[in-house]
């Protein structure tokens, strides 16, 4: 209650106009972190609810170390959603962090001086010198507790209130019937189908769902009992070029015993021409998808699927994806170790392994469409992770609007927020916790960088830039915006997020913000884009991981001087244009008389 | 070039439909101008942009700056003109139009990009001419390239027959490192070429006494025939002189001196050196303290290894700090030089701002003390005074061989997993050593300009580590040396003129293989890491450093030394330069290139608003001007040239169909092939199934299925391609 009201814009670092004292941050936001990025709003409904959680509420001459600043003594307030230091001077840095974007705190003592080290989801780590045992102990289990809150409807999205006039609600953006009428000139072979409405078929798919014309609900109904969590084929992508389609689903209940379900094989090749043949990208190898049928699960035999080849792709879920974050980000921190040391962990950590194999999957995928002119069904065993990042990446490369920002948003929306995959589990921790969960995994982080790859080897062919991945990624772990809230729809839907919180699109959507998400080389690339997936070209994203531990000072700069001789050769481009304008109209004018 | 909106592609573009639509197109026949080398591209622009005058469409570096290339630059640049093929297709096969005839023309008679076109032409040169060869692409493993093989008096150059490619192959001979002759196979003799530019070639020649013919020759012509021929760098010591006395020098180390505040009150110019009298491998003008006499430096000389008493590499005018170099001092394990003492504490008095001098002696310590036992060895701190002795573990040239060696078999290895490729990488110690010479770059311009003091550098014969690490030092003290003109003085002074054994270390000359090592290009590659890490603190590119050839724009130069990096995670691998034949290994579309197709576009706007305002300005004020007729017309082509570029999305597949299998990595907004391709495809697949096979394999699409670690089992298939089903197949087994 004795904090000032945040000012707009100065001492808060907002991304579009960094405040005069501070040097630019590379990706604009990390001084504060997702919570300040969207001007925060004022949290003293929050303040009631936590203010038992939070003994000390505030402490004077508490030293704040970052890298590569210099240090910032001040006042920090804890509030029931954010940490806030305040230096209480004008035009210095405050710093705002969400405590849903701390992943772990470490104490220390010296004497009556506290240390608590913070490390938070987006994998900064900042250290606070707090004098007073007491008030440190005090400060550390609030955080604590306020950081790992049970339930979502304390989370910061549901206090938060914008202070930005909303021209479009990020919320109507992407409605799947607008999506759907992107292609549906194109082809009669599909429609949308209502059979989810209530979330009864399938608890983790949208009510609404594109499926082939020809399947009625009731066999839908039926399929959806023989696929793993009901996740029945659906459409995903639908390749205008050639009318061949990405299919998404889970894996089918064949079990041991060989169980067929006539309506789904029935569903699946609806969708092949005559005497063509497709594909079924199984994103397992194949003998954990053997291993599956004793748990009931399976995958399509060629019996009873001859029309149907499948492919056997070796992509990690879960802990394993897990353990190679937390080791990558151990050895990106490390400071001390040698040239050999850093290769070998960088090895170790196996991250460029999975970056690898799930690009590579994504290629053959878009490759199969594109190439070989033949559909394809994606599935893992859920279908809600190795098979969103294939489907999603295979879109990157194969279809051009999903490199501009609307259609990537649009695309994270799909295949992503309605696909059902689960973010409140997988994005509830990151790095640095202990605590490890089996549901916990870097899923869409490494789709994220997957996307990085991609757009760093076609640097021209994407609209966005590199901050709008990581604001993503950001967002994912940690936000003021419900979109990454819940674990599918149907919870969505029971959260209410659409009336009790904002879109982070409604924020992104502004041209202040897309500012400095927009990529200055972009120029429209109607092909597709074939990356190379070779270890050679294949590089550690510094811009997340080394993000906190270098200086991108002068990575800035070339981003500005490109920035700069972009927007000078418009400016002239236009200067140009009207001076012709002009002319040709002097010119028209005196040519009659010119010409005798 | 920019791609769709740059005037060259709107005009290769337009020539493309023309010929599409005039003949009955080849199957599979690509757009022939995408196949030059980005160099030729600006014959392009003037084609595009008729009304520009040629003359002034000349790029500043395209004469001047040439010369003075870097060794391992120039090799690209040799090659890489030649690689792409730079003679389209044969006449004939084709309609050609007529715009494309006067390209073609234009470039013939280009000082820079003479283009030979197909046939008699060269053959005159031909000495030998094998045909059936095949060559193996060892990425994509797919179908090899069947073609000829011509031996001629400078190149070998290898054809593909495929008729709608004609593909070609350009090797300097002094180019290659090893030519290797494995055993023959049930299809021929395997011939492998291992290029110093880190190209690999693998032939197929059908009749193994073809193939020892060539094996032989081969053998025979990599070695060079002039030193002029060679790249530039390619001149030993001795020559060197003979060179300059010719006034072969563009660059003037006189006037380097002169810039870095030389001579002033404490160091001159000593004639001592005069005809290489005291030090052969040192040059004539060498600055040395005002207080070390003749006499001082000629003692010192003796107790150095050949003589290579301590010189001034680098003099740091803000704190009167600076970088000397010498050889090893022949200590052995007592022996001392009262003169060698005289001449560092010369260099230590020549700095009043410290009161000692640092000694660097870039070795492992280990080395050092092994040198002893010969007699040489390194500086006892106790006789000398005030210095600061300090070792700093680089390896010597044969490890460094050695590691390159292995680092290169790492980026051989065919479709590699991560964990093969960095721990390769790792094991190969490649960075590692680069790191080595970094920081100890990093360290003497940190004594240099932070603790003000002066520093002598050595490693043994003072020619090796101690020219990469005197130049690292240089570039992260001196923003001069960061531009184009201050990098190559940079080259002549630290490593031409004192001694580099170019000639040795690069194998240019029948020699002793122990003697070659990557010296210089661990330099190269330190300033590239070094821009990776600064980008706008250098006036060249990337490009200019592998290609040596165009330089980009040049930003602000910030002193950057005063920000201590960590280098560690920021190293990385240089798959540019060492995988840079890989083209499906480079990013598709290079920002550089961009940038500068608009900074070119940039100045042209610049230009033409610039005429605009004055034709304005002129019709304002003369009503009636005859004159505006003309300029009418050259106007219109002007226009579609700019005003589009930069909104242009219709880029219709069909204007790429080609580009990406000649042409795949550098060109920014080519994306890939696309339906185009696919109509071309399916037309073959009915008539000719081989040459499907060859368009797929160009298309770098096949390239991921092989790539991809379980796809190693669809790797090398000689049908795979040849139609649909077994394609299919491909995929089954992976």
């Amino acid at each position: 209650a004795s904090l000032r009201p945040p000012r707009p814009g100065a001492g808060l670092g907002l991304p579009a106009r960094p405040p005069p004292l501070q040097p630019a941050p590379r990706a604009a936001l990390p001084l504060l972190g997702p919570a300040a990025s969207g001007a925060p709003g004022l949290p003293p409904l929050g303040d009631m609810e936590f203010a038992e959680l939070i003994k000390t509420p505030r402490v004077d001459n508490v030293v704040l170390h970052r890298p590569f600043y210099p240090a910032v003594e001040g006042t920090l307030c804890l509030t029931g959603h954010h940490l806030i230091l305040s230096s209480r001077q004008d035009n210095t840095e405050e710093l705002w962090l969400l405590h849903s974007n701390i992943d772990a705190i470490d104490k220390r003592f010296v004497g009556p001086l506290g240390t608590i080290i913070i490390k938070c989801k987006d994998f900064r780590i900042i250290q606070l010198d707090i004098p007073g045992m007491e008030e440190c102990l005090n400060i550390a289990s609030s955080i604590e507790a306020l950081s790992t809150l049970d339930s979502i409807t304390l989370m910061y999205p549901f206090f938060y209130r914008p202070m930005f006039a909303v021209t479009e609600d990020g919320w109507h953006s992407f409605l799947p019937e607008q999506e759907f009428e992107l292609h549906s000139a194109a082809t009669s072979e599909w429609r949308l189908s209502y059979v989810n409405k209530e979330f009864a078929v399938c608890p983790s798919y949208p009510p609404i769902v594109v499926v082939p014309s020809s399947v009625d609900d009731e066999a839908l109904r039926k399929v959806a009992a023989f696929r793993h969590g009901g996740r029945f084929p659906v459409l995903s992508y639908y390749h205008k070029k050639n009318g061949m389609v990405i299919m998404r689903s889970g894996q089918p209940l064949t079990g041991t015993n060989g169980r067929r379900c006539k309506e789904d094989e029935k569903l699946i090749n609806a969708t092949l021409r005559a005497g063509k043949r497709g594909y079924i990208v199984d994103t397992r190898a194949l003998n954990v998808a053997q291993q599956a049928r004793a748990k009931g699960g399976g995958f399509e035999q060629e019996a009873h699927y001859p029309q149907w080849r499948r492919i056997h792709k070796s992509i990690e879920r879960y802990h394993v994806l897990q353990e190679s974050l937390i080791r990558l980000v151990e050895a990106c921190n490390d400071q001390t170790h040698n040239m050999d040391r850093w290769l070998g962990k960088l090895e170790a950590s196996n991250w460029l392994t999975h970056v690898k194999e799930i690009l590579t999957t994504a290629c053959l995928a878009a490759q199969c469409v594109d190439r070989e002119g033949a559909s394809i069904l994606i599935h893992g065993t859920e279908g809600t992770d190795s098979t969103l990042q294939v489907t999603s990446l295979a879109q990157i490369i194969l279809e051009p609007r999903s490199r501009t920002i609307r259609g990537f948003e649009a695309l994270v929306e799909r295949e992503w927020l309605q696909a059902g995959h689960p973010f409140q589990q997988r994005c509830a921790q990151s790095a640095y916790c202990s605590s490890r969960q089996k549901w916990e995994a870097p899923v869409f982080l490494l789709f994220l960088d997957c996307v990085w790859q991609i757009l760093r080897q076609f640097p021209c062919s994407f609209e966005f830039n590199e901050n709008f991945l990581i604001l993503l990624f950001e967002h994912a772990y940690a936000s003021q915006f419900g979109t990454f809230l819940g674990n599918n729809e149907s919870e969505r839907c029971k959260l209410k997020l659409q009336q009790k919180t904002m879109s982070l699109w409604s924020w992104v959507n502004r041209p202040s913000e897309l500012s400095r998400l927009t990529n200055p080389l972009f120029e429209a690339n109607n092909l597709v884009i074939w990356p190379s997936v070779a270890p050679q070209s294949l590089q550690l994203w510094e811009g997340i991981f080394l993000r906190w531990n270098r200086s991108s000072r002068y990575l800035d700069e070339a981003y500005e001087e490109m920035v700069n001789i972009m927007e000078y050769n418009k400016e002239l481009q236009a200067k140009v244009n009207v001076l012709r304008r002009q002319l040709a109209e002097l010119e028209t004018e005196d040519g009659p008389q010119a010409s005798p | 070039r920019r791609g769709p909106g740059t005037p060259a592609s709107r005009g290769r573009r337009r020539t493309w439909r023309r010929s599409q639509t005039r003949g009955p197109p080849a199957p599979g026949a690509k757009p022939p101008p995408l196949s030059l080398p980005p160099r030729c591209g600006r014959a392009q622009v003037r084609e595009a942009a008729p009304a520009r005058d040629p003359a002034d469409a000349d790029p500043p570096w395209s004469t001047s700056a040439r010369p003075r290339l870097v060794a391992p630059a120039r090799r690209e640049e040799d090659q890489g003109c030649c690689a792409r093929g730079r003679l389209g297709f044969p006449p004939g096969r084709r309609p050609i139009s007529d715009r494309e005839l006067a390209r073609r023309q234009r470039l013939s008679i280009s000082p820079i990009a003479p283009v030979l076109l197909f046939g008699e032409k060269y053959a005159a040169y031909t000495f030998k001419l094998v045909e059936n060869v095949r060559l193996v692409d060892r990425i994509s493993s797919k179908k090899a390239a069947l073609g000829t093989l011509y031996l001629t008096a400078t190149h070998v150059i290898f054809v593909e027959n495929s008729p709608d490619t004609r593909k070609e192959t350009w090797i300097l001979h002094s180019q290659i490192s090893t030519i290797e002759k494995q055993a023959t196979t049930a299809t021929g003799c395997p011939l492998l070429i291992r290029c110093k530019n880190f190209q690999l070639l693998q032939l197929i020649i059908p009749q193994e006494r073809d193939c020892h013919d060539v094996y032989i020759s081969l053998i025979r012509l990599a070695r060079p025939v002039k030193y002029e021929e060679l790249y530039c760098f390619s001149f030993n010591p001795k020559l060197d002189k003979e060179e300059r006395e010719q006034g072969w020098m563009l660059i003037d180390l006189s006037e380097e001196y002169k810039r870095m505040g030389l001579p002033n009150h404490c160091w001159q110019l000593s004639d001592v050196n005069r005809e290489y009298r005291v030090c052969d491998s040192y040059p004539t003008d060498v600055y040395v303290p005002k207080s070390a006499t003749a006499h001082i430096i000629v003692g010192s000389s003796k107790f150095r290894s050949r003589q290579r008493f301590p010189a001034l590499s680098y003099y740091y005018k803000d704190n009167h700090a600076s970088i000397c170099r010498s050889s090893q001092p022949l200590s052995g394990f007592s022996a001392r030089c009262l003169e060698d003492e005289q001449m560092l504490q010369a260099i230590r008095k020549a700095n009043p701002g410290s009161d000692f001098i640092y000694v660097v002696d870039t070795r492992p310590k280990l080395n050092a003390m092994a040198n002893r036992a010969a007699g040489k060895g390194y500086e006892n701190e106790d006789n000398y005074s005030n210095i600061k002795f300090q070792f700093i573990g680089i390896e010597n040239i044969h490890v460094m061989r050695n590691s390159l060696q292995k680092m290169l078999e790492v980026c051989e290895l065919k479709s590699p997993s991560m964990s093969d490729f960095l721990w390769g990488l790792e094991n190969s110690g490649w960075l590692r050593h680069i790191k080595a010479i970094m920081d100890a770059g990093m360290f003497i311009a940190k004594a240099v300009s932070e603790e003000g003091a002066s520093v002598l550098v050595h490693c043994s014969d003072g020619w090796d580590r101690t020219a990469q690490v005197c130049s690292v030092a240089s570039l992260l003290l001196d923003p001069h040396y960061r531009t184009l003109k201050g990098f190559m003085v940079l080259i002549e002074k630290d490593w031409i003129s004192f001694g580099h054994k170019f000639n040795h270390r690069y194998g240019n000359l029948d020699g002793d293989p122990k003697e070659i090592s990557p010296v210089i290009d661990q330099f190269i590659e330190c300033v590239w890491q070094l821009m990776e890490q600064f980008p706008c603190a250098f006036e060249f590119n990337e490009r200019f450093l592998i290609h040596i050839q165009h330089h980009i724009y040049s930003c602000q130069f910030g002193n950057f030394l005063c920000n201590s990096q960590k280098e560690r995670q920021e190293l990385k691998f240089w798959s540019g330069m060492y995988n840079r034949f890989e083209k499906g290994l480079q990013p598709r579309q290079s920002v550089t290139d961009y940038l500068m197709a608009v900074k070119e576009e940039t100045q042209q706007l610049e230009e033409e608003l610039e005429t605009l305002e004055g034709r304005l300005e002129k019709i304002q004020k003369v009503q009636l001007n005859h004159t505006k007729v003309k300029s009418k017309q050259s106007e219109p082509s002007k226009h579609s040239g700019f005003s589009t570029s930069d909104n242009s999305t219709a880029n219709t597949p069909q204007d790429y169909s080609g580009n990406m299998k000649s042409f795949p990595s550098r060109s920014p907004s080519q994306g890939d092939e696309d339906s185009a391709l696919i109509l071309t495809q399916d037309n073959l697949k009915s008539s000719d199934p081989d040459l499907s096979a060859n368009s797929d394999q160009e298309s770098g699409v096949e390239d991921l299925s092989c790539r991809s670690p379980s796809g190693g089992e669809c790797a090398p298939s000689e049908d795979s391609g040849k139609d649909r089903d077994s394609d299919e197949a491909v995929f089954l087994t992976a």
